[in-house]
């Protein structure tokens, strides 16, 4: 017994030392600076979407903004400072970290973390110190009820209804065209994310007259997707839709490319838009669709994606990178509009103003940005947003996806 | 019919590659009595390793499988002379070691993922090879997949081989069921125990490798090799190579059936329902005899 509770003990010590190792990155220490900190997951669960989506973005926007002298700020130019915590994917370790970014390094701003367990996590902490919380890696559907409680917290990514919504939108008007039958065949991952956006198909499938030949979750970390798409296969659907995490789309997209399962419609979830999708598929990702989306023939986009590829030193994915980089690029403007470093003021700025931003003109209707990609497609080697189909720059949907071609 | 052979060879590649995360540690925990938490590291590294001679130097995985033994056999060989063998002598190789290891590579798993999130950040990796389908009797399956599990068979079949017919592998078992009495029949039991820790590292490296071929994988995702690979060992009987095996060949065949035949939400519980009723009916695990 007292072998286990010193076993206890000890991995406690361990891991509090883990995290003092992994502590503050000053950058920048001047006199008249902002102050900004954030957490990121660096290890743990949420590291791979963290490092890629989070780390490169911050970077690169720091450094943008101390290359022109820092934020201007009244009459003057503060550069910024940055004091970044790893917080190993943990909400506690989170919620401890922002905590000490209010209380002890006093910073004057905060950057969201990555997922949307964590932000919620933080959500009260930054709400009891009226930090400005622009949440993009965060997707619920309970924004709107979120809102009402936190007066700070602001979401860009929308519900995750709304993405199964999107989907089933377009698809109805495939159907309709004819270029697709009623059969679809549906697996999504056994969390908070796959429940939210399979529930939200599901219902707008019904709507749509949709049927699911196949609907099927998996757990967590499941490393062989072949029964599930050799099942799928078996059952001939037009359709094909997984509401899956990035190293699951890629198995999926893996699996169904040896099985040669060729439905009409092949959509997978997060992951598709990442650099790495591209690389690991090649042209085999021709008409693969996906949650998100970019205008990737908008000049801003090119140039975002430019600036990430130079000074974030990762290419971007097609999707989350630009709207995390939108909402720094409004934080600053806000700050900039209200001349002044009173998060109160910045809060008021963002609730009500329009802002130029890589997403184009961006504006907030009760703290929740809506006039976003839901749907994307690959073509031609860029993934372009596909839904909502009246969105400017939006492409047509191409179907039938074409056959796999051998590696 | 096609759906019998699919069953069969999902089921049988998928256990093959828990049978193969699961050797090393068999052999480590089971023979050298270190609970080694960084394991599934050092698969990450190894399919890092592979990763990175793929992509940016364009070396055939397979080379890197061959380098991969060797040194996976040296840097764990290392690990043991340097960070456990202390921990080794001051518990006398008695009870107090497990936990006193415990310690000592869950610090190693932090430095091991630190380097490798330093190296290669903290994304998912993965890349192309052998990944062509081949058809057998109607089910389609990749290459890389095959390869990983006629590897694995070998490896276990000529490990088995090597520890119920050869002398040293006589030795290897005294030092794994009776540690306190292999010194008397002239045994060196650090030694055996240092060589067999160095061979369990060689066969997660390579295990590694061969995984790196169709998985996704991100540099903190080696915990969960580790805890696959602890199931499995427990479930066959904490040091015995066709435990393991059998072990994690059961566990991928009743995941795959039930994902295919029942629901794939329920492989999670499967598993753990197997690995309850096995422990349930041989405390000990499949092959395992009980001890003290």
């Amino acid at each position: 017994m007292s072998n286990r509770r010193q076993f206890i003990i000890r991995s406690a010590v361990l891991g509090g030392a883990a995290a003092v190792m992994g502590a503050p990155a000053l950058l920048h220490a001047q006199a008249a600076s902002i102050k900004i900190g954030y957490t990121v997951s660096k290890t743990g669960p949420n590291a791979g979407g963290a490092t890629s989506q989070i780390t490169p973005v911050y970077k690169m926007w720091v450094r943008e903004v101390n290359d022109a002298g820092g934020i201007q700020v009244g009459g003057r130019r503060m550069p910024l400072e940055v004091i970044e915590y790893d917080d190993r994917s943990s909400s506690e370790e989170a919620v401890r970290a922002y905590e000490r970014l209010a209380t002890q390094d006093k910073v004057d701003f905060v950057l969201a973390p990555w997922s949307t367990g964590i932000n919620l996590a933080i959500a009260p902490t930054l709400n009891k110190y009226n930090y400005p919380h622009l949440a993009v890696a965060a997707i619920t559907d309970m924004a709107p009820q979120l809102v009402k409680r936190w007066g700070n917290i602001f979401f860009v990514q929308g519900g995750g209804s709304m993405y199964g919504e999107a989907l089933m939108d377009i698809l109805d008007v495939q159907r309709k065209a004819g270029l697709i039958g009623s059969n679809i065949a549906m697996v999504s991952i056994a969390d908070g994310f796959g429940v939210d956006l399979s529930g939200g198909a599901r219902k707008a499938a019904a709507k749509h007259g949709f049927k699911f030949v196949y609907d099927k979750s998996y757990p967590v970390g499941t490393q062989d997707m072949s029964p599930l798409i050799n099942e799928a296969k078996a059952l001939n659907p037009d359709v094909f839709v997984a509401f899956s995490y990035p190293p699951d789309t890629v198995a999926l997209t893996e699996q169904a490319r040896v099985s040669s399962f060729n439905p009409k419609v092949f959509f997978v979830g997060i992951g598709t838009a990442f650099p790495m999708f591209l690389k690991r598929f090649g042209a085999n990702v021709e008409g693969i669709m996906g949650v998100g989306g970019t205008n990737a023939d908008d000049p801003r986009f090119k140039e975002f994606y430019k600036k990430h590829v130079e000074l974030g030193g990762a290419e971007p994915d097609r999707f989350t990178n630009i709207n995390i980089y939108s909402s720094l690029q409004i934080l600053q403007q806000a700050i900039e509009r209200a001349g002044t470093l009173d998060r109160a003021a910045v809060i008021a700025e963002i609730k009500k103003g329009t802002f130029d931003t890589a997403n184009g003109a961006m504006k907030f209707t009760d703290q929740q940005w809506r006039d976003l990609w839901f749907t994307g497609q690959w073509q031609n080697g860029q993934y372009y947003g596909v839904a909502p189909a009246g969105k400017p720059g939006a492409r047509k949907v191409l179907l039938p996806k074409p056959a796999w071609k051998p590696v | 019919m096609q759906l019998i052979v699919e069953l069969l060879l999902f089921g049988l590649t998928l256990g093959g590659l828990y049978a193969m995360v699961a050797m090393g540690l068999t052999l480590q925990y089971g023979v050298a009595r270190i609970m080694h938490l960084a394991y599934g590291e050092w698969l990450i590294a190894a399919a890092f390793g592979a990763y990175a001679a793929f992509t940016y130097w364009q070396v055939n995985p397979l080379i890197t499988l061959a380098l991969s033994l060797p040194v996976g056999f040296a840097v764990n060989w290392l690990v043991y002379q340097v960070l456990l063998s202390p921990l080794v002598r001051r518990t006398q190789a008695g009870p107090a070691l497990e936990v006193d290891s415990l310690l000592a590579t869950f610090g190693l798993l932090f430095v091991v993922q630190g380097v490798m999130v330093v190296l290669f950040g903290g994304s998912y990796h993965s890349y192309n090879f052998a990944a062509e389908a081949v058809n057998i009797g109607g089910a389609l399956i990749a290459r890389n997949r095959l390869i990983m599990f006629g590897l694995t068979v070998l490896a276990g079949l000529s490990i088995y081989l090597f520890l119920s017919r050869t002398r040293a592998g006589a030795a290897v078992r005294a030092v794994a069921t009776a540690p306190g009495n292999a010194p008397l029949v002239g045994i060196d039991v650090r030694k055996v125990s240092a060589i067999t820790f160095a061979v369990g590292g060689a066969l997660v490296a390579a295990g590694g490798v061969l995984a790196s071929m169709f998985l996704t994988f991100s540099a903190s995702m080696g915990v969960i090799f580790t805890m696959k690979a602890l199931i499995v060992i427990i479930m066959g009987g904490v040091g015995n190579m066709l435990g393991a095996v059998v072990a994690g060949l059961l566990l991928g065949m009743a995941e795959t059936l039930v994902a295919r035949l029942v629901d794939p939400g329920l492989t999670l519980a499967v598993n753990y329902l197997l690995f309850l009723s096995v422990l349930l009916w041989r405390p000990a695990g499949l092959f395992g005899r009980p001890v003290r």
